[in-house]
């Protein structure tokens, strides 16, 4: 494939101008006094966004000039993708949800204090801007500058977890910016090894990497790998470097545990399968892929350990993403089919979590508490979440029809074609358990219980279900039913593409 | 000219110990400022002559933000919170320098087979690796949030200084981009330690334990 | 007489001689730090010359043990004054790993001191001893450090010959290293010597003390012994300091020997200006302050391994 260069310069405005958009959104959202024109920027700037990918997708094509500092190849689209719709989905709920939270008083649900939010400004203004430093993730060709967003990626975020403005929150807060921090001052030590590995000659350009490959020390390159998978596996939630991520999504709001499941976690990981390609193309694929199986598994083991017990049903669907990223990161490590069917199952978790966390923020709303204990019979209260609920659980779990079906069993077939049968035994074992973890959860708080009277008062004050939260659980329920249904073979090729790099089909 | 850039290196090995030893949150501020002047003056000392006006420039802006804005930043949180120094740490002060003469040791044996591959100092690596290890140790073995941000800042000075070596040939672009971070970082850690202090009454982070399975 | 003999025969007798004179020094810096007159600079020489007058008192629950002490302890002296150089003028005993014999022998004096405080069954004097061990031990350490760190850094392995050729052939390559050692060895100076910060010899408060409380129960000849000796014992240290810290060979012998004697008088000062301007530190940090010298000379180690 060809291209010119007005082209190549156009494609590169866009990218920069994808990145522009949000920033400068939230910079004016900082700046404007008023209330609705905020929230009317935060949506008008993920639908452009969302726009803007779009149109990338269809101009881009996969020649690159080697010296880039930006551009989008299949990953990096994918992932783009993923963050774009995810976030479109969080803004309109979170325009209506900032609608109904403004200005009062908010009781705290666990303890009953009271307290304010932060501004609001502020929150859409970092909303945006971690719309901003997740796409600069997205479209990095270097080492350094992805690492520079993903770093700046946590900044941003750090305020939007001390949304509420109490005494877990910040703690919470506390423990994601030091524990990410310090994760990602390993990576960036990661990527100084790649460079020595590289004899200081090669810069830390992606394309140049992989195209000088076979050039790079291999010991410089193993240590850097390990750095930068301990690193950004740190910010991706894997085992045992996840404990922040428990906390971080049970006290922040519910749109912000979607995004930080949904894109931010996805980000990371992107930062991970960009040094496995370098060292797939350089042939250490078997030690990098080894590595990755490892703490993938070991990620679906602690996840399972934890959400057999547990209590609290936003920290349930924590550690659930601590499953998926494990599964993510095991299909990517297997290679082959394994890592298409990890690409997929981005797409699948992502948006099913998104839709989650949505759902479990209005039951939340509703119930004033985040004890599995305390919230009954949704179904028979409130239909429309007690099914989407249910359809949720169905759909993490992995049960058909849905996409994640398709795309957890593609990477069992992976697996299973790569000769790994104990893996894909401890997988299905894995997998199994936190199916039957999370029925005895989800499946009680449904249809389980009692119909309690605080409920019903509230209820009468509510006046039927909203659209902004509607709309979104609708569209993304949608998504996942219909890629469970039927993957577009367009689709599984540019799956299969992404993967390619890192050795997929 | 090898000599004075070991002689830096030297006094930044120095620098961590002292961090390890002291308790008071001042000291520890102030010797940040030791390890940025070390810092800035080896990769001055390491550019292949003559010296572009980019090191220059790179190292006066690492200066300044590792050695006057983040001091500072460090400084005002320090007296929002009204802390002054650390008052039981997990691992004590003489545990500490005895694990970091350990972990000085270490660093050298790793390093000691890598010698050739690095130009300029053969000090530069284990030196680098020890203050990012001083920096860890000071996050994990201290309870005092601002204790903590500081062992960051340090532990970011290690890897900086990993990166000191890559200056003459990277983009100015990414140190300057990794500075920012780190700038970033820590004032928003300050924020946080400020709004910390205000709703606890104090910064001990092990007493932040409401938050587990 | 072989002139190879009449320099260290020269350091000896000078440091039999003027050795009490540095304490009279420290004292005189103190003295004009804090303001006043200060006794005379010849005042330890009285000192000694007026208790070796007087007669000695012995507590009947004493045995020869009690006796024995000051006696050894100023002989173990005088033998680890043989085995130093003066700068860079050999010195008498000299020969391969000699420093080992020279930190066993101030080691055997320690022994015999501590033994004869215990001798006394005095509470005070037992805690004196417990603490002067307890500091020693680490003290040692990093003075072993320390001269291992010359000894790989100039390739010889005796007192004599380190000396000889620490400042010669590749000066600049071990110059960092022996500026930290000898900073780590001023810190041991103090804490042999009884120095604050370490400890305070004038406090006359048994609970704070650590080397003087243990030679409460000695009088007359037997205490005169004892200053005697922790004279030398400066002179010791301050020599080995004096040796790394001032970088001068002439190869004229009786300049070296008058560079080197200036410079222990100099460390003298130096000691009185820090006993002027410090407090004496808690016992629970000494140890702390041992181990920051122990961790620089780690480093200087490593420096030179390098």
């Amino acid at each position: 494939m060809t291209r010119t260069d007005s082209q190549n310069s156009r494609i590169d405005i866009m990218l920069i101008t994808i990145v522009l958009i949000p920033v400068l959104l939230g910079a004016l959202s900082i700046v404007l006094p008023y209330k609705k024109i905020r929230r009317g920027i935060l949506v008008a700037g993920s639908i452009s966004h969302l726009t803007l990918t779009v149109i990338l997708g269809f101009m881009r094509n996969n020649a690159y000039d080697t010296g880039d500092w930006i551009g989008l190849d299949n990953q990096g689209l994918l992932f783009l993708a993923i963050t774009s719709i995810l976030f479109l989905m969080v803004s309109i709920y979170t325009a209506g949800y900032l609608w109904r939270e403004s200005d009062r008083n908010v009781e705290d649900s666990v303890e009953g204090f009271y307290f304010r939010n932060e501004p609001e400004r502020m929150f859409i203004a970092c909303l945006l801007f971690f719309l901003a430093t997740m796409s600069m993730v997205c479209i990095s060709r270097h080492m350094g500058l992805l690492w520079v967003a993903i770093e700046a990626t946590t900044l941003v975020s750090a305020p939007l977890i001390s949304f509420h403005k109490h005494h877990r929150s910040l703690e919470a807060t506390w423990k994601y910016l030091l524990i990410c921090s310090v994760g990602i001052a390993v990576a960036l030590l990661g990527n100084y090894f790649m460079a020595f590995a590289a004899h200081q000659e090669v810069s830390l350009n992606l394309d140049k990497l992989i195209g000088n490959a076979g050039f790079l020390d291999q010991k410089w390159l193993k240590a850097s790998f390990l750095m930068l998978l301990v690193g950004y596996g740190t910010k991706a939630g894997i085992a045992p470097m996840h404990t922040w991520l428990p906390d971080a999504h049970s006290e922040a709001p519910s749109m912000v545990s979607a995004l930080l499941s949904g894109a931010l976690l996805n980000c990371a990981f992107l930062g991970i399968m960009r040094s496995h390609s370098i060292l797939f193309a350089s042939g250490l694929g078997d030690f990098s892929g080894g590595l990755m199986v490892f703490f993938g598994m070991l990620s679906i083991v602690f996840a399972a350990a934890f959400m057999i017990r547990q209590t609290d049903y936003k920290r349930m669907l924590a550690y659930s993403s601590i499953e998926h990223i494990g599964i993510l990161t095991l299909g990517a490590g297997i290679g082959g089919i394994a890592g298409t069917g990890a690409m997929l199952h981005a797409v699948n978790h992502s948006l099913t979590k998104g839709m989650l966390f949505i759902i479990s923020g209005q039951i939340l709303y509703l119930y004033g508490s985040k004890k599995t204990s305390d919230v009954h019979n949704i179904a028979k209260t409130t239909p429309f979440t007690g099914i989407f609920w249910m359809v949720g659980f169905l759909a993490i779990t992995g049960t058909p029809p849905f996409g994640t079906f398709i795309s957890e069993i593609t990477i069992l077939y992976g697996i299973i074609g790569a000769g790994r049968w104990g893996i894909a035994a401890g997988y299905l074992l894995g997998l199994g358990v936190i199916f039957i973890a999370m029925a005895r959860i989800m499946i009680n708080m449904s249809f389980g219980g009692n119909l309690n009277s605080r409920i019903i008062e509230k209820l009468k004050e509510l006046k039927g279900v909203p659209l902004w939260y509607t709309a979104p659980v609708i569209i993304m329920a949608f998504i996942i039913l219909s890629l469970g249904i039927y993957v577009p073979d367009a689709l599984f090729r540019f799956l299969a593409n992404a993967a390619g790099l890192t050795g997929g089909l | 000219m090898t000599t004075w850039i070991d002689i830096f290196l030297l006094a930044l090995v120095l620098t961590d110990f002292r961090l390890l030893a002291s308790s008071r949150l001042g000291a520890i501020i102030q010797t940040t400022v030791f390890q940025a002047v070390s810092l800035s003056a080896c990769m001055l000392l390491m550019a292949v002559r003559p010296i572009s006006i980019y090191i220059i420039a790179l190292s006066i802006v690492t200066f300044t933000v590792k050695g006057i804005i983040l001091p500072w930043l460090l400084r005002r949180a320090m007296r929002e919170a009204d802390v002054q120094r650390e008052v039981r740490p997990i691992i004590g002060y003489s545990a500490s320098v005895l694990i970091g003469v350990v972990l000085l040791g270490l660093s050298f044996i790793i390093f000691m087979p890598m010698k050739e591959t690095v130009s300029g100092s053969a000090f530069l690596m284990p030196g680098a690796l020890f203050t990012t290890l001083t920096g860890l140790m000071m996050i994990i073995s201290r309870k005092n949030a601002l204790t903590q941000v500081a062992g960051y800042l340090v532990m970011e000075n290690g890897i900086y200084a990993f990166g000191v070596i890559l200056a003459v040939e990277e983009p100015l672009l990414i140190e300057m981009g990794v500075l920012l971070d780190v700038f970033v970082a820590v004032f928003v850690m300050g924020i946080t330690v400020y709004q910390i202090s205000r709703e606890f009454d104090h910064i001990d982070t092990d007493r932040l334990s409401e938050l587990k399975d | 007489m072989d002139m190879k003999l009449f320099g260290p025969v020269i350091h000896i007798l000078l440091a039999l001689v003027i050795s009490p004179l540095l304490m009279g020094i420290i004292n005189r810096t103190k003295a004009k730090f804090a303001g006043r007159k200060g006794q005379p600079l010849l005042q330890p020489y009285y000192d000694i010359i007026k208790l070796l007058r007087k007669g000695s008192v012995y507590s009947t629950t004493t045995t020869w043990v009690f006796r024995l002490g000051p006696v050894a302890g100023l002989s173990a002296m005088i033998i680890a004054i043989l085995i130093i150089p003066s700068g860079g003028i050999n010195s008498l005993l000299s020969f391969p790993c000699d420093f080992i014999l020279m930190a066993y022998i101030l080691g055997v004096a320690r022994f015999l001191t501590v033994t004869a405080a215990l001798d006394t069954g005095s509470p005070f004097e037992g805690m004196g001893a417990s603490r002067e061990m307890q500091f020693a031990i680490l003290a040692e350490v990093v003075m072993f450090m320390g001269v291992a760190v010359l000894a790989v850094g100039t390739g010889k392995i005796s007192l004599s010959s380190i000396y000889y050729t620490l400042w010669d052939s590749n000066f600049t390559n071990i110059a960092p290293a022996v500026f930290l050692v000898a900073l780590s060895f001023l810190i041991v100076l103090l804490t042999e010597n009884a120095r604050i910060p370490v400890d305070d010899p004038n406090t006359h408060l048994e609970l704070t003390m650590i080397h003087e409380v243990m030679v409460l129960d000695h009088g007359g000849v037997d205490l005169a012994l004892i200053q005697y000796g922790s004279c030398l014992k400066l002179w010791l240290f301050s020599s080995l300091l004096a040796g790394m810290a001032i970088p001068v060979r002439t190869g004229i012998m009786i300049v070296d020997m008058g560079i080197n004697t200036v410079g222990i008088l100099l460390i003298s000062v130096f000691v009185g200006i820090i006993e002027s301007g410090m407090a004496r530190l808690k016992l629970l940090h000494i140890p702390q302050m041992l181990l920051a010298a122990f961790s620089v000379t780690a480093a200087a180690f490593l420096w030179v391994l390098r």
